[in-house]
């Protein structure tokens, strides 16, 4: 699946977008953010507070029970600040 | 039948009597137009501009998506918002909502809705740069933000 990261969860992990092949244990949004936050220092750093993490599957918001699809667009960001 | 709200999310300035005159020309069954600017405010003359860091393709879904709930909301004539990405300098459009209806609750109270809404579920995120030329950092969300939808969710 995609990953794309923003703002300074991109900043921490160094880049903006990147392609992984996630282990058959990670169903959901959280373990997603928890399985992710293990794989380096710039992981761990954007994702010290899970809680505080925004998640999008393919353009909508989801909370972080929501099961993750076989495939898709999986964006991690801060809270927004729009308008 | 629900109004069609026109949605742009662009790097180029936007000017408000035109989007207006967009939603209005011909029209003689529009009692009340509500524009709504927000600009980028230079801080007691410390912020140079924000730098607006967006999520191609979801801003667009996700401010079609509130467009959509404050049409179906709200009896609207018409229905216009426009958010600009990229570096904004003090004192420049940052976004815009025209709510046209036939009188002015409706276009009062779905351009506050919307706002509401934009400002911490549109995918946008503010960065600063400061006159001295440095970086300022990421602006942080606002509990005030959370409230405000909290409270229309309670209306609805």
């Amino acid at each position: 699946m995609k990953l794309v990261y923003f703002a300074w969860i991109r900043e921490r992990i160094g880049k903006g977008s990147e392609t992984i092949e996630k282990p058959e244990s990670v169903a959901t949004v959280a373990d997603l953010l928890a399985w992710l936050s293990q794989q380096g220092e710039g992981y761990a750093a954007a994702l010290a507070h899970p809680e505080v993490i925004r998640v999008a599957i393919d353009h909508e918001h989801v909370e972080h029970d929501t099961p993750l699809p076989e495939d898709g667009e999986i964006a991690l960001f801060p809270p927004m600040t729009g308008g | 039948m629900a109004v069609t709200p026109r949605i742009s999310v662009q790097a180029e300035d936007f000017d408000t009597a035109a989007e207006i005159e967009r939603i209005t020309a011909g029209r003689r069954d529009i009692g009340a137009v509500v524009t709504f600017s927000g600009k980028c405010r230079d801080e007691q003359g410390t912020l140079a501009a924000l730098e607006l860091e967006h999520y191609p393709g979801m801003a667009e879904a996700e401010i079609g998506r509130i467009a959509a709930q404050a049409a179906e909301r709200w009896n609207l004539l018409g229905l216009t918002v426009i958010h600009r990405y990229g570096k904004i300098p003090a004192g420049e459009n940052i976004v815009l909502v025209v709510a046209a209806s036939k009188s002015r609750a409706a276009s009062f109270e779905a351009a506050n809705f919307l706002m509401d809404y934009l400002k911490s579920r549109a995918p946008f995120w503010k960065k600063e740069h400061h006159v001295d030329g440095s970086e300022g950092g990421w602006v942080e969300a606002k509990q005030s933000d959370e409230d405000a939808l909290a409270a229309w969710q309670r209306q609805s």
